[in-house]
């Protein structure tokens, strides 16, 4: 079980390492370079690789971000959930040995990791003590913080996830919330949150009386804004005539789409899109399938959750008896909202 | 182009590192900084700054934490190639590691805990010492840690210095973070460790429990791994913990969740109440679903630990199989994982959905995946067989669509459902047989022959069809050479005609004469003796009934399926394979490399003219290092000095083993051993052993082998009084020994347990017993080579001072007049190998004068000196070691080591 990373490399593009970071010695760069440009070569995309793999006594884990690789290698069991959600939440290579000792992850609040760091752009005036937070029984906040007024904005987040099959069939829906909150909060305040009950049951893993709603059971009486709706289009489409009783509907061949987007879109109301494009090339019987792309949309509903879920109350208690502004907001978004076509 | 020229040439033309050099030793405070930082960044992209060493290093007494912490990162990186000059820095750590700022004492601690050099580590001592009862938690969580980075470098160390107790002490400290780090420290060094270090007892659990609930994200992660190890006593107990881990599953960062699933799981083992499992199946649902709203990489972590889930606990997320339908955008790795856990959940409930994803997949662009998806519907109508007339029809309706890959994928495991299911389904033949001239793919053309073969009598013009394969018989991959000659055989077995009869000649002609694959020719070989001799049983053998496969969707075994789970989270989990398949260690303190080694042969002026040619070219002595490491390995002839006084001993020679793989000592192989009690006196018992180290560990190289008539099990070991308290550190796990088998074990040894009393002798007297027979004794020699440790390595000077320091009677000298040296470089290496470090040598006439160190445990030096003549018989060892009691014994022990 317990086992660590021995080091830590930023790759470019092409495999090439670009800083590292030793921790162990028992994994070095030109091992780790000769590695992973084989793995570049070999599979051209490495992004449809498994994110974990041996080489040499040696196991890489990798993740992309925008044009360089983050990878981890180790020699032992370590674990993996750990160390990949590790890479995800790396940014800054001055706050490795903060985040990371001998392989061990320490630190990731950026808040408090922000505090380390001594170059020029960011230098900390008073005394330089490791920040309290370090070692406090709570992690994420440093003490002695104040603010003229005390305020919380909490955001209810949902996407909605939705899988519809070409005969219109809904195979898969579910919702993800997330709770998002953002404090100006003077103090190590006590902040309590009630929700309403049928959620929380559910949460306990209770199951509440009567069925659970499925999405389909929903009628959308709110009004949905910004909503974008992505039709692929087959790659050799020309000559686009699109007719919308809303919004605009336009062509975007570099995404092999056509793209509709209405600013708002009331519940319960219909529109159409009507648009015609010419195929001019002839294909052969036998040709490969092409790329099913799903119809994708996108949309935004505010002041709604489609859970239902509802914050009863948000108390803050401080031991200065302040007073704090509590500001809640609900939004629900589409999350991946696809509908397969035949 | 140097001195006064200088000033004619821009600083850019000097150069990158004299420029820099210049600048590290600027009076001026901005400039030293900005420098530092010039020469990390150049070391970063991987440019070789190490010459620039001593100037770094001499900017570290700084009060600016910032530069502080940019001479340490540069230390860390170069402090392995440049020992010697590494020590240099020790003091300023020391004093660091006694600063008022927290921060600095830590980096301190840290730092020197990354330096890889054996000098460095022992002066890491007293700092740690401190800093692990530091008054500020920040110092402590980081020494805790450098305690398991100390233990990487030498174990011996940490165990003698009482690290280990201090560290099990920091599991009680207020502060949760460092009980976290010590968690996680101790449970790596109990991982390299062979005897007992970190248990969990019932009280360590408490007070884990409690730092749990206290600690940051990650440092419950290491809690949850370490706690998991630990066996509940009842199913109380059990019930009680899984109470107090349960809300973690509630935790937004993946890695929580995972562990306190593994040891919910864990725990789950040992809980009787039905209802108590089915509401903790209930509550670990919904999070491991959430999982898969993770990043893509955290997914395939949860999705391979998921499968193995699903495998010991279904009902989990039986009625969840929708959340693993996969999405467009789903990365290909993520698709292939979700595709093994759908089949695992296919039910006869959920099968028809399950078969729409299926076949909406199958029809998809990656071929990879495609043909998974194919794959999963035959092996769904493998596992339901109320469902499989279903999953036929869709595999036919995707042959339908003629993309090729679909085509022969499902072929293939349409051929695995004709076995499942014997004399169902052929009416669908027709219609594989229309596809026959696509298939290109060996597999997919082996099975539809073995369908043609199968089902000839059924077949009207099976004989066609397998004649238009026999054409390119010799092209044929062998799996479809197989194929064809059994198919052949059986269509002449069902059909006897002129046609059949033709076709087989020509197979057998072709599967005979015409081939080089000898399975091909054995099994044609075999048909046609059959067939020649008697059809009938020809018949009984090829047309045998054969026996029913089945699902395969859950292959693993129960006890590596164990083994996985208590490792869930880890790289074990996500192989499926025990950690011990994959887990390598590399001893990695820096020693001398050889390289170096030639560098002191220019200065010491002891070498051939290559030497002295970059001695006497004027440049500094860190460059010259750097260019004599380029040079060919100058052949040491060293004239011979004007006295015996070693300090001008010139070349060195690093025989060390600096890099080591070592491999789990479980199981041993190795040479044969000498038997120790002969099967003629142990009632057929032969038992073969030897001492032997390895990576730092005594261990008793034992064989046993079984010439007795009836098994034997149950065996024990037990060690009398000896001269070194030798004795087991473990129970001897000995399995049980069927007669005519054997069985090698390394047993770990431990010293200083029950020593004898009187001067030290080599008798080592051992007893072992099982269930059947009663106790042999026998006795073995105990070889001093065993006990040299791995820091027997000393200092030139210090090997110099030792000597001096120890009084004349301590000298012991013996001749060995049978030893021949043959050469002094495989001499060395010999001795090397059972750590006797070479020190220095130097030629006194025609002789050979080597000198070594080694040292026994509890830190007993002894000096080594070897005389002799190279080629001829007789070797003079003189040493000189406190112990002079040990003296027959090394003299024993080298003999034999040089002789053999």
């Amino acid at each position: 079980m317990a086992g660590a990373a021995s080091a830590l490399f930023l790759l470019d593009i092409k495999g090439r390492v670009l800083i590292w970071r030793d921790f162990r010695g028992d994994v070095s760069a030109v091992q780790a370079e000769r590695f992973f440009t084989k793995l570049i070569e070999k599979e051209g995309d490495p992004e449809s690789h498994d994110p974990v793999v041996y080489d040499n006594g040696v196991t890489y884990m990798f993740i992309q971000h925008n044009n360089v690789y983050l990878m981890t290698a180790s020699r032992q069991n370590c674990n993996a959930a750990s160390l990949l959600l590790f890479l995800h939440r790396l940014v800054d290579y001055e706050l490795l040995d903060e985040m990371m000792d001998f392989g061990y992850p320490q630190y990731t609040e950026a808040k408090i990791l922000s505090e380390f760091i001594k170059t020029d752009a960011y230098r900390m005036e008073v005394t330089q003590r490791p920040p309290m937070a370090v070692t406090n029984a709570v992690s994420w906040r440093s003490e002695g913080i104040r603010y003229k007024k005390n305020e919380v904005f909490l955001d209810v987040v949902e996407s909605v996830n939705i899988l519809v099959n070409s005969n219109g069939q809904i195979i898969r829906s579910d919702v993800v919330g997330a709770l998002k909150m953002r404090t100006y909060l003077s103090g190590m305040p006590e902040c309590k949150l009630g929700l309403n009950d049928r959620v929380l049951l559910e949460a306990q893993g209770r199951t509440t009386k009567g069925k659970a709603i499925d999405l389909d059971d929903i009628k959308f009486h709110h009004t949905a804004t910004n909503v974008e709706i992505e039709l692929p289009v087959p790659a050799d489409a020309t000559n686009p005539n699109i007719r919308t009783s809303m919004g605009s509907a336009n062509y975007a061949p570099e995404n092999d789409a056509l793209v509709w987007k209405i600013k708002s879109f009331p519940g319960g109301k219909e529109y159409m899109l009507r648009a015609e494009f010419s195929l001019p090339s002839i294909t052969a019987e036998e040709a490969a399938p092409e790329r099913k792309a799903p119809i994708r949309v996108k949309f935004e509903i505010p002041y709604f959750t489609v859970s239902g879920i509802q914050v009863r109350y948000l108390k803050i208690i401080e031991k200065s008896g302040y007073q704090a502004l509590p500001w809640v907001r609900y939004i629900t978004m589409a999350g991946e909202y696809e509908l397969r076509l035949i | 182009m140097s001195g006064h020229d200088s000033k004619y040439f821009s600083t850019t033309k000097k150069g990158e590192i004299p420029e820099l050099k210049d600048e590290l030793n600027s009076q001026y405070k901005d400039k030293k900084r900005d420098a530092v930082k010039k020469v990390i960044a150049a070391m970063t992209v991987g440019k070789d700054v190490s010459s620039l060493f001593t100037d770094v290093v001499n900017c570290m007494q700084t009060e600016n934490l910032e530069l502080k912490k940019l001479v340490y990162l540069y230390l860390i990186n170069y402090a392995k190639s440049q020992p010697d000059l590494a020590i240099l820095a020790v003091n300023t750590f020391v004093k660091d590691s006694q600063d008022p700022n927290p921060l600095i004492r830590a980096l301190a601690v840290r730092t020197m805990g990354c330096i890889r050099v054996d000098k460095i580590t022992e002066y890491l001592c007293d700092p740690l010492q401190r800093c692990l009862k530091d008054d500020d938690p920040y110092v402590r969580k980081t020494a805790a840690i450098c305690v398991a980075k100390l233990y990487d470098i030498n174990a011996e160390l940490v165990e003698d210095r009482g690290f280990l107790d201090t560290l099990k002490d920091l599991i009680s400290d207020n502060n949760p973070m460092v009980v976290a780090n010590a968690v996680a420290a101790l449970a790596e060094i109990q991982e390299n460790s062979a005897r007992p270090i970190f248990e969990i007892t019932s009280q360590t659990l408490s007070k884990l429990l409690t730092a749990l609930n206290e600690c940051t994200e990650w440092g419950q992660v290491f809690i949850l791994d370490a706690l998991s190890r630990y066996k509940a006593a009842d199913a109380r107990e059990a019930e009680n913990i899984v109470e107090r881990v349960t809300p973690r599953l509630q935790h937004a960062n993946c890695a929580v969740v995972l562990s306190a699933v593994k040891m919910i799981l864990q725990q789950m083992e040992l809980i009787t109440s039905t209802d108590v499992v089915r509401n903790l199946c209930k509550k670990m649902a919904p999070p491991l679903v959430t999982l898969l709203s993770a990043e893509p990489e955290i997914q395939y972590v949860a999705l391979r630990n998921i499968n193995l889930i699903v495998q010991r606990r279904p009902t989990i997320l039986a009625h969840e199989i929708k959340v693993f339908f996969c999405k467009y955008n789903d990365p290909i790795y993520v698709k292939m994982e979700k595709l093994e856990i759908m089949i695992k959940l296919a039910s006869d409930r959920n099968i028809d959905q399950v078969l729409l994803e299926f076949k909406e997949y199958a029809t998809e662009v990656d071929v990879d995946f495609v043909r998974k998806a194919v794959r999963a519907i035959g092996r769904c109508a493998i596992k339901l067989e109320r469902a499989a007339e279903r999953c036929i029809s869709v595999l036919l309706e995707l042959i339908k669509i003629k993309v090729n890959y679909v085509v022969q994928e499902a072929i293939i495991v349409i051929k695995d459902i004709f076995r499942r299911y014997p004399n169902t389904y052929e009416s669908i033949i027709a219609t594989l047989c229309e596809s026959l001239d696509t298939l290109d793919e060996p597999e997919a053309k082996a099975s539809m022959i073995w369908i043609i073969g199968e089902y000839a009598e059924r077949i009207d013009n099976a004989d066609e069809l397998l004649e238009s394969f026999l054409e390119s018989f010799p092209e044929e991959p062998a799996m479809v050479q197989l194929q064809l000659l059994t198919a052949t055989v059986k269509l002449f077995l069902k059909k006897p005609t002129e046609g059949p009869q033709q076709m087989i000649q020509v197979v057998l002609n072709n599967a005979t004469v015409e081939t080089d694959n000898p399975d091909l020719r054995d099994r044609a070989y075999i048909y046609w003796r059959l067939l020649s001799t008697d059809p009938e049983a020809a018949k009984d053998v090829v047309l045998a009934e054969k026996p029913v496969i089945s699902d395969d969707s859950n292959q693993l075994d129960p006890s590596l399926l164990d083994e996985l789970l208590a490792n869930i989270a880890t790289l074990s989990s996500v192989y499926h394979k025990p950690p011990e398949a994959f887990v390598t260690r590399v001893k990695t303190t820096v020693q001398r490399s050889e390289d170096e080694e030639y560098a002191d042969v220019g200065e010491t002026g002891y070498s051939d003219s290559t030497g002295r040619a970059i001695d006497s070219s004027g440049t500094t002595t860190t460059s010259s290092v750097t260019a004599a490491t380029k040079q060919p390995a100058p052949a040491p002839t060293p004239p011979a000095p004007a006295a015996a006084v070693p300090d001008l001993l010139g070349d060195l020679i690093g025989l060390d083993n600096a890099i080591v793989p070592v491999d789990e000592p479980t199981t041993a192989t190795g040479p044969p051993l000498p038997v120790l009690l002969p099967a003629s006196t142990g009632q057929g018992l032969q038992i073969s052993a030897q001492l032997t180290r390895r990576d730092g560990q005594i261990f008793y190289d034992m064989s046993f082998e079984n010439n007795a008539q009836i098994p034997l099990d149950g065996f024990m070991i037990q060690f009398n009084k000896n001269a070194f308290g030798l004795t087991a550190g473990g129970p001897l796990q000995v399995p049980q020994l069927q007669p005519g088998t054997s069985a090698r074990v390394l047993l770990p040894m431990v010293l200083f347990q029950n020593i004898s009393p009187g001067p030290p002798n080599s008798l080592l007297q051992v007893a072992v017993k099982n269930n059947q027979q009663p106790v042999w004794y026998f006795s073995d020699k105990i070889s001093l080579l065993v006990l040299f440790t791995e820091d027997g390595r000393m200092e030139r000077t210090n090997f110099l001072e030792t000597w001096k320091s120890l009084p004349d009677s301590n000298e012991v000298v013996k001749d060995l007049p049978s030893v021949v040296v043959n050469s002094v470089e495989a001499t060395l290496d010999r001795l090397a190998a059972s750590n006797m470090f070479f020190i220095a040598k130097r030629r006194h006439a025609n002789q050979e004068v080597l000198y070594l160190s080694a040292k026994i445990p509890r830190g007993i030096p002894v000096l080594i000196e070897l005389t002799a003549v190279i080629g001829i018989a007789g070797v003079k060892c003189a040493i000189k070691t406190p112990n002079a009691e040990m003296a027959p014994l090394f003299f024993e022990s080298v003999e034999a080591l040089l002789r053999g």
